[in-house]
C-alpha cells in the first residue's frame, strides 16, 4: 500500500499572543512542532504499514527548516520525506495550498490512502483534507476515529459527528483526516532516529511539481487576510463587594430574578 | 512577492520590529526579506515611506463577479431536525441580504421532510430550494456535496454560509474547491464592507489567542463555515411568505464512494449544555472531583447545565463533553456561572456571548472578570455553601 501523510510545521500555539502594543504576534521562544494532530495520521499510516505491509511518505508544503519535523516523522517509522518548498508558494490559503499539495503527490507515485491530521493548530481550517481530497479526485472522511479493518480494498472506519458517530466504509484509493482518539503516537526509536539522521530528504519546487503559477502562493488564493487584532471584551461590570454572607444574599437576588 | 524598493527604504526598521513571521530584517541600511515571508502586507501598511509594496496585479481580476446574488443558507438537517445553526445563519444571512439588496436563500438536502421548509421560512429565507431523495438520508461528502455545488453553478448566490459543525466542516471545503473559490472557517463575525460590498469574515486563529479578518474580493461565492451558537436567531414568523423550490438530481450525483453503515446517535445522560438557560461551569479553583459536588448541587437547584474548563477536564474531575471553550463546546446561556476559573482567551471564546456572566474567583486580577457581569473576589469553597442554602430557602418558600 502506497500510503502519504501530510503533515505540517506550526508553532506551538500555546505559546502565540498579540502583542497588545504593536498588535503583531510575539513569536519569541515559540518552539515549531510537527501539527499535532499530523502525529497522529503518521502513527496510523505506520500501523497500517505494519499489518498490510506498503510505504509510509510523508509529504509537507513549507519553509526550508520544514524539513526538521519531516525528519522527525522518519524516525518516528516513516519511509520517505518529500519537502515542497519555493518562494511561490507564500502566502498560500488552503485552496493554493491543496493544488500545491496534490501536484506534488502526484509527482511522487500513485497514492492509495492519503492521511492528513484532522486540523492543523495554526489556521484551525480543517480545510485541506477534504480540499486535497477533491484535488485529487479521492473519496474522503474527515474525523476518523478509528480503523476498524481493511478488507480486499476496503476500509471500515468510524467517524465522529457532533452528535455521536458514523459507521463508514470506504474502498481505497481514499484521503482520510483523523482526530486524536484515533491513537497513541509512539516515540522515536533508536534505528528510526539514525536513519532518519542520514536519509536525504526529497526537496520539490514550483518546477519540479510542474505546477501552474497562478495557482500558487498569494496570487493563487482567493482569500486574503485585511485585519488582524486581539480579542476584545465588553467588560462592564459589577463587583458584588462585602462579606461572604452579604455576597451570597446578593447573588442568590441575580439568580432568582435575573437582570 | 515582497517587493522593496532600496531606493526609497531609509532601513528605519519598523517593518522588521513589527514582522510577526520573522521574515524581514535590515541588512546593511537596507530592507531584505526571506523565506519565512507569507505575505500577510502588514509590513507594507507599516513602512512610512512606501518602500514596501506586494503585487497583487497577478490574480484574475477579470471575473464577472455582477452575475453572482443572493445570500445562501446550507440549513443542516439530519436524524430528523434541523440543526439549531441553521435558523442562526438565516438570523446573520438575512442582515447580509437586507444590507446587499438580495434574496435570502436556505438550501435544504435530506430525505422525508415534513414541515422543514416552512420552519426555514419563518425563521428568515426568502426561498428554500429542497432535495429530497433517498440517497440523502445520510450524510455524504460526495452526495451533499454535488447536489450543493450543481446547486450554486445554477443559480450563483455571491454568499454562502454553512454552519462550523462536523458535517460543514466537512463537505463544504470540498464544495468551495471545487467552486475554486475562496472559504473561511469557523466564523464567528460577519459583516458586509460598507465600501467594496465584500463580505468580512472574521474568525479566530492560533488556539484563539488571534481574530482575522478576512475577505474574497476577487472570486464568487464568498464561502464561511460559521461557529454555532454565535449568531442570534430571528424570531419565528409563521405569517412570513417564501417560495419552496424542489430540486431533483441525476441519479449519478447523489451517488456517495462512502458508503454509511449506520449512523449512531450518542446519548447523554446530562442536560444539553447548549441548549440549557443557565450554566454552572467549574475550574482548577475547585481542587478535586469533589469540589466539583458543589457545582453539581448548584446546577441541580437552578436547573442548570454543567460546564467545567479544560484544567478540570485534564484533571479528570468531569469528562469531556462538559468541556467549554475553544477545543469544547460554545454556548450562549441567558446565565454563565464560572467557579474557580482564571479566564484564559480559550475558555472566553466559548462562552463570552452569554447573557450574564458571573464570575466567583478569588483572585482580583483574573482575567475572567474583564468579561464577567457580575464579579465576586473571594473563595468558592465560603461563598458556593451559602449562596446553595439561600437557594434552598428560596425554592422552599415558592
Ligand atoms: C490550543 C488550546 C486550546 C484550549 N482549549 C481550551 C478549551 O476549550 N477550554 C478551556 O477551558 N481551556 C482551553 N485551553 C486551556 C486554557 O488555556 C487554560 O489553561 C484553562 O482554561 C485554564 O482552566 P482554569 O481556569 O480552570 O484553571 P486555572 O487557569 O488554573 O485557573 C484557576 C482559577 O481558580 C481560582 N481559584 C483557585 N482556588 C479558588 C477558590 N478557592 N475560590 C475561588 N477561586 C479560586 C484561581 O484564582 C484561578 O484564577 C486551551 C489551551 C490551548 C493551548
Ligand atoms: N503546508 C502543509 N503541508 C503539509 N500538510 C498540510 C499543510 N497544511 C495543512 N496540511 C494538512 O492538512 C491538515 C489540515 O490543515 P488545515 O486545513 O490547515 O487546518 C493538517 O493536519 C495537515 O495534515
Amino acid at each position: 500500500m502506497n500510503i502519504f501523510v501530510c503533515i505540517k510545521q506550526v508553532p506551538d500555539a500555546k505559546d502565540v499572543r498579540l502583542d497588545p502594543k504593536t498588535n503583531t504576534l510575539a513569536r519569541d521562544g515559540v518552539q515549531s512542532i510537527i501539527n499535532p494532530y499530523d502525529r497522529h495520521a503518521l502513527e496510523e499510516a505506520v500501523r497500517l504499514k505494519e499489518k498490510f505491509s506498503g510505504t509510509v511518505t510523508v509529504v509537507s508544503m513549507g519553509p526550508p527548516q520544514a524539513e526538521e519535523i519531516l525528519r522527525e516523522a522518519v524516525s518516528c517509522g516513516a519511509d520517505e520525506a518529500v519537502l515542497v518548498s519555493d518562494r511561490a508558494f507564500a502566502g498560500a490559503d488552503t485552496l493554493a495550498t491543496t493544488y500545491t499539495l496534490a501536484q506534488a503527490i502526484v509527482k511522487c507515485g500513485k497514492p492509495d490512502l492519503v492521511l492528513c491530521g484532522k486540523q492543523a493548530i495554526d489556521g484551525d481550517t480543517a480545510q485541506v483534507g477534504p480540499g486535497l481530497a477533491e484535488r485529487l479526485d479521492m473519496a474522503y472522511v474527515t474525523c476518523v476515529r478509528r480503523i476498524n479493518d481493511l478488507v480486499d480494498d476496503t476500509l471500515h472506519l468510524e467517524r465522529m459527528m457532533d452528535d455521536g458517530y458514523d459507521v463508514l466504509e470506504v474502498k481505497l484509493p481514499a484521503l482520510m483526516t483523523v482526530v486524536k482518539e484515533i491513537n497513541q503516537p509512539r516515540l522515536p526509536s533508536l534505528k528510526g532516529k539514525m536513519k532518519a539522521k542520514k536519509m536525504a530528504v526529497t526537496v520539490l519546487s514550483a518546477a519540479d511539481i510542474g505546477a501552474d503559477i497562478k495557482q500558487l502562493g498569494l496570487a493563487g488564493s482567493p482569500t486574503q487576510v485585511v485585519r488582524v487584532f486581539s480579542p476584545e471584551f465588553k467588560g462592564e461590570r459589577t463587583m458584588i463587594t462585602g462579606t461572604v454572607s452579604e455576597q451570597a444574599t446578593q447573588l442568590a437576588e441575580i439568580l432568582v430574578e435575573p437582570a | 512577492m515582497l517587493q522593496i524598493d532600496k531606493e526609497a527604504c531609509i532601513g528605519c526598521g519598523v517593518c522588521e520590529e513589527n514582522c510577526a513571521f520573522d521574515a524581514i530584517h535590515v541588512v546593511d541600511g537596507v530592507a531584505e526579506v526571506n523565506d519565512n515571508c507569507t505575505l500577510c502586507g502588514s509590513c507594507v501598511e507599516d513602512c512610512e515611506v512606501e518602500a514596501l509594496h506586494i503585487d497583487k496585479a497577478e490574480q484574475d481580476e477579470t471575473a464577472d463577479l455582477s452575475a453572482w446574488s443572493g445570500v445562501w443558507v446550507y440549513a443542516e438537517y439530519r436524524h430528523g431536525r434541523i440543526a439549531p445553526v441553521a435558523f442562526e445563519l438565516l438570523g446573520v444571512g438575512r442582515k447580509l441580504a437586507d444590507q446587499r439588496q438580495v434574496k435570502l436563500s436556505a438550501v435544504l438536502l435530506g430525505h422525508d421532510f415534513t414541515d422543514e421548509a416552512e420552519q426555514l421560512i419563518a425563521g428568515g429565507a426568502d426561498k428554500v430550494y429542497v432535495a429530497d431523495e433517498p440517497g440523502l438520508e445520510y450524510f455524504t461528502d460526495d452526495a451533499y456535496g454535488n447536489v450543493l455545488i450543481d446547486l450554486i453553478n445554477e443559480h450563483k448566490p455571491e454568499i454562502v454560509l454553512a454552519g462550523a459543525t462536523a458535517i460543514g466542516r466537512s463537505f463544504i471545503p470540498r464544495v468551495a474547491t471545487s467552486l475554486k473559490t475562496g472559504l473561511t472557517a469557523d466564523c464567528t463575525q460577519l459583516a458586509i464592507d460598507p465600501e467594496g460590498g465584500n463580505l468580512l469574515q472574521t474568525r479566530p486563529a492560533w488556539g484563539g489567542n488571534i481574530m482575522a479578518t478576512i475577505v474574497c474580493p476577487n472570486y464568487r461565492p464568498q464561502m464561511s463555515t460559521v461557529r454555532p451558537l454565535v449568531m442570534k436567531p430571528l424570531e419565528a414568523d409563521s405569517s412570513r411568505k417564501g417560495e419552496i423550490i424542489p430540486v431533483k438530481s441525476a441519479p449519478e450525483r447523489i451517488d456517495s464512494r462512502v458508503k454509511v453503515v449506520r449512523s449512531v446517535i450518542e446519548e447523554s445522560d446530562q442536560v444539553n449544555l447548549t441548549e440549557a438557560d443557565v450554566v454552572v461551569a467549574g475550574g482548577r479553583g475547585l481542587e478535586n472531583a469533589e469540589g466539583f459536588a458543589l457545582i453539581n448541587e448548584l446546577a441541580e437547584l437552578l436547573d442548570a447545565g454543567v460546564a467545567a474548563s479544560r484544567a478540570a477536564v485534564d484533571s479528570g474531575w468531569i469528562p469531556y463533553p462538559h468541556q467549554v471553550g475553544q477545543t469544547g463546546k460554545t454556548v450562549c446561556p441567558k446565565v454563565y456561572i464560572c467557579c474557580g476559573i482564571s479566564g484564559a482567551i480559550q475558555h472566553l471564546v466559548g462562552m463570552q456571548s452569554s447573557e450574564v456572566i458571573i464570575a466567583i474567583n478569588r483572585d482580583p486580577d483574573a482575567p475572567i472578570f474583564s468579561v464577567a457581569t457580575y464579579g465576586v473576589v473571594g473563595d468558592l469553597f465560603e461563598i458556593l455553601p451559602e449562596l446553595i442554602a439561600r437557594l434552598r430557602v428560596h425554592s422552599k418558600i415558592n
